[in-house]
């Protein structure tokens, strides 16, 4: 039940906002299947690629990051999903046989 | 993500207050909501639920699909007593998530050999407590067997809502401690809820044994607790 506060995504993304660096959240909503983060996990992502946190311990991050650049610069919010079941995912890598959901939206 | 509503999220998490964002799927739209705020209809019910079981997800409320990300403060376990119970209750709680602390003024008991990485303080409670004060994410076990040390602690963790108050001794001792916290001013009520004599009733009888005993009804009150009606209520 343990909580890190320090580095802890959220807490960098409003350091982030406070440096005007443009920034979006994206968020593990729904799992299914083994799925290496749990529901809330999130991963905040500034207009030049820097993140920090993980929706699935480096399986999906990197098309999570490509979507977030594009949710910065419309702030349009976009749903993504990743699973066995999609080959796009497959390709992306999350091997470990789960799916996930993932909410992407802009901060402010 | 309204920026306001990540600030108030991270105040909130900083300062050990239950909070959640919920998020409409369908506009984007967000806010947050602490524990104890009013909202009404099947969203209400939602998020009473997601603050007693600490479990985020998405959920389904007039029509509307929501995400509801609930933030618990990580609970802590404060025991009063470097004691044998405590030293087999320090690796149980912390395998059962809990934050565990030992606070013992008696520096002979209080020994980091004893107490291996166990956050563990040889000082009375009532200075712990000015650097970390009690809440109501707090369990407080006070197990010294000595009222000069225990009976402050149990005071105090009534006075801050912790969601589970407990304390060893027979029950003859706690008719002796019911007594005494009724001479501090202590309302009755109150000293109803403390858990004495300690533990669930399994016939434990060792130290470690004991120990099963009083995190088994720490996690129960920690599931059933119902700090929205305590909070409406204070």
């Amino acid at each position: 039940m343990s909580e890190q506060f320090h580095d802890d995504p959220l807490k960098v993304a409003e350091d982030w906002m406070r440096e005007g660096r443009p920034l979006a959240v994206a968020t593990v909503v729904e799992t299914w299947g083994s799925a290496p983060r749990p529901v809330g996990s999130h991963l905040v992502i500034d207009s030049e690629s820097n993140f920090e946190g993980s929706v699935s311990g480096g399986c999906v991050e990197g098309a999570v990051i490509a979507d977030a650049l594009e949710v910065i610069e419309t702030g349009e919010p976009k749903m993504l999903e990743f699973g066995v079941a999609d080959e796009t995912a497959w390709r992306v890598g999350l091997s470990c046989g789960g799916r996930i959901r993932v909410y992407v939206e802009r901060v402010g | 993500m309204d920026p306001l509503s990540l600030k108030k999220l991270n105040a909130a998490r900083g300062a050990r207050r239950a909070i959640a964002l919920v998020t409409d799927l369908g506009d984007g739209r967000d806010r947050v909501v602490e524990e104890g705020d009013p909202v009404a209809g099947d969203l209400g019910d939602s998020l009473t639920k997601a603050f007693r079981t600490g479990k985020s997800g998405v959920v389904e409320a007039d029509g509307r699909e929501f995400f509801v990300n609930v933030h618990l403060p990580p609970p802590r376990l404060v025991v009063i007593g470097a004691v044998h119970i405590s030293q087999a209750l320090a690796p149980m709680a912390t395998i059962a998530g809990f934050d565990m602390e030992v606070i013992d003024p008696r520096t002979a008991f209080a020994t980091p050999e004893r107490f291996e990485g166990v956050l563990l303080d040889a000082e009375w409670p009532e200075e712990v407590f000015k650097q970390r004060p009690l809440d109501p994410y707090c369990a407080l076990c006070a197990i010294t067997h000595d009222p000069k040390i225990d009976d402050y602690p149990l005071k105090a963790a009534l006075e801050a809502k912790c969601f589970y108050v407990g304390a060893l001794g027979s029950r003859k001792t706690n008719a002796k401690r019911v007594e005494r916290l009724l001479a501090e001013g202590v309302p009755q009520a109150a000293i109803d809820t403390i858990a004495a004599p300690i533990g669930l009733d399994i016939g434990a009888s060792s130290p470690a044994e004991i120990a099963v005993a009083v995190l088994a009804q720490v996690i129960e009150a920690f599931r059933k607790r119902e700090i929205a009606a305590q909070l409406a209520a204070a």
